[in-house]
């Protein structure tokens, strides 16, 4: 696979294609979005990470001008776009949460027609749709109409439409959801490649492996504010510098991890589910008195096991969401990592 | 040249995604032929009464061939969201408009020769004034098409679009002097008549085809196309308001 590079905006890799000032959107009596401010740097991925409900759709849909905002700033690609959604639509490519391309027409038709939409000439857009197929596996369903398409080609389509007038900045709304995994793996190495291409892109989604694997940057939102943004580097830092032991048991007690965390008060433990409990600590965990404790309280350790913390606890500890809340999310979109 | 191309691109989907299908192809013909069969040969004043009639069906041809498609189509790709690539596009909203509604209006202004070939066969149609007729097509086609607008932006299901567009189209068919003279209504409803753009392009066409027009063209022309202004005012206006959200 192939992706072209986008069209440089300017040579400052350090200026904000994309800066956001005290943002708000209310519907009603309901606050989607509670001024929230952050700026892209030109080239980088930022994720904006949360639950349903949390306002990332809706700030894509401010952001790309298809809902106003009630108050705040918004400049794209330098363009003030406050007043004026339109002034920034030419520099930006959007790729919705619901593949959105016309059901009547064909793959190789909807992709010229994106194409046409910002001005491309006849034989570019042909050449353009034609590259884009093929990079994206789907030369041979190119002449077969969009309704016919089964979902994970229908996301490739959109993404490619998104990126047929290759747009520097790029929204991408939960691009993953509800496709194979097979899909979602190509989609998300496209991701990466337009990335490395050099495209500013604006990611959300709900599932935080995906969001630790792409974005160079996280934005976690959560009732429509920005709790915490950094690097993913930095927002790993603290649990990465903790070890941590998952141990399985059976015949467990309601207050086992109460128990044990007033026997070893140097260690922190968690209940994860009703077999299994997360000791963490600073330094080395010594596995055998955890056991000789858990077995005296008369449950069976039956597997006990290091494991790497990952960008979930550092989600659930700035948020306080609990993890199911996102896997059952995770498992009703469909979705697979 | 941009904004152009993108402009006569939508145009050419529309022609190609909706009015060029055969239902629609079929629709836009028998349509008027039904209407021409009902009305020339069963209206019981037989075919000397060609010319009286024709300014009625081709205006009823146009209005129901225009509103049907326009606030169909709209409301259907208003309700898949694939309306959402077209507000994403770099141009205008009223450009963006004008394309969506140009297709609607050319099918329209196509609609209308279908009872005017059919005329042909019945009738000497040589006392025509074909440069009062054609505008006035036009402009008719431009007038019930953005009223197929209006209608699209105001609805937000399909059958509802069908059901909205009923309750303007079955009054102005009475309302507007098609097919019997507004003087000839009751006269509590002879001022709603002239509330529909379709009652001034009638009378256009009532001048143009047998001499008989109840307005100057002077006032008919400015008032269909002060119509036309308005309708797509309104719509654009609730286009920001209500799916620009």
């Amino acid at each position: 696979m192939e992706i072209q590079e986008p069209v440089i905006l300017s040579h400052d890799k350090h200026r904000a294609l994309i800066e956001v000032t005290e943002l708000t959107k209310k519907f009603d009596n309901v606050t989607a979005v509670d001024k929230i401010s952050f700026a892209v740097p030109q080239g980088e991925l930022y994720g904006f990470l949360g639950p349903n409900g949390a306002g990332k759709t809706t700030t894509i849909g401010i952001l790309t001008g298809l809902v106003r905002l009630d108050s705040g700033t918004i400049r794209i690609g330098g363009l003030d776009c406050t007043k004026n959604p339109k002034a920034a639509q030419h520099l930006i490519g959007v790729v919705p949460d619901e593949s959105n391309l016309y059901p009547e027409l064909s793959g190789f038709d909807n992709l010229c027609f994106c194409a046409a939409l910002y001005g491309m000439p006849k034989r570019e857009r042909q050449t353009r749709a034609h590259e884009l197929l093929e990079t994206f596996g789907l030369t041979e369903a190119a002449k077969r109409k969009f309704a016919g398409y089964s979902k994970g080609m229908k996301r490739k389509l959109t993404i490619a439409a998104g990126i047929i007038h290759r747009p520097p900045i790029l929204f991408l709304d939960e691009p993953t959801t509800g496709i194979d995994v097979s899909s979602a793996r190509q989609i998300r190495q496209l991701i990466a490649e337009l990335h490395q291409a050099g495209t500013t892109i604006f990611l959300t989604t709900h599932y935080i492996e995906e969001a630790e694997r792409l974005c160079e940057r996280i934005a976690f939102i959560v009732k429509g504010q920005i709790v915490k943004t950094d690097t993913v580097a930095n927002l790993l830092q603290p649990v990465q510098e903790k070890r941590a032991t998952l141990i399985s048991v059976s015949n467990s007690t309601n207050d086992l991890c109460g128990k044990l965390a007033a026997a070893f008060p140097q260690l922190e433990f968690q209940t994860v589910s009703l077999e299994q409990i997360q000791v963490e600590s600073g330094g080395p965990i010594s596995i055998g008195p955890l056991v000789r404790f858990i077995e005296e309280q008369g449950a069976v350790v039956t597997e006990a096991r290091r494991i790497r913390l990952s960008l979930e606890e550092v989600f659930v500890r700035v948020t306080g969401i609990e993890l199911d809340i996102m896997r059952k999310e995770t498992e009703k979109g469909g979705g697979s990592l | 040249m941009k904004q152009w191309i993108a402009f006569w691109n939508i145009m050419l989907k529309d022609m190609q995604a909706y009015y060029l299908k055969p239902p629609n192809i079929s629709w836009g013909l028998i349509f008027p032929i039904a209407w021409t069969g009902m009305f020339f040969i069963r209206s019981g004043s037989g075919l000397d009464n060609v010319l009286t009639l024709l300014p009625g069906v081709l205006a009823i041809s146009i209005l129901f061939g225009t509103t049907s498609l326009l606030a169909v189509t709209v409301t259907f790709e208003k309700k898949n969201r694939s309306f959402e690539r077209l507000l994403l596009a770099p141009i205008p909203l009223e450009l963006l408009m004008l394309a969506k509604t140009s297709g609607a209006i050319l099918f329209g202004v196509v609609n209308a020769f279908v009872p005017i070939v059919l005329a042909t066969f019945l009738t000497d149609l040589s006392q025509v004034v074909w440069t009062t007729m054609l505008p006035a097509i036009v402009m008719i086609a431009i007038a019930s098409t953005f009223l197929g607008l209006f209608i699209a932006v105001s609805v937000s299901e399909v059958f509802e679009a069908q059901t909205f567009s009923n309750f303007f189209r079955f009054p102005m068919i009475f309302l507007c002097g098609l097919f019997f003279p507004i003087s000839s209504l009751p006269v509590f409803l002879r001022p709603f008549s002239y509330l529909f753009p379709l009652t001034y392009g009638t009378d256009i066409l009532h001048g143009a085809i047998h001499g008989q027009n109840m307005l100057p063209l002077s006032l008919n022309f400015p008032i269909i196309a002060g119509f036309c202004i308005l309708l797509f005012y309104v719509s654009i206006k609730n286009i920001h308001r209500k799916w620009i959200v």
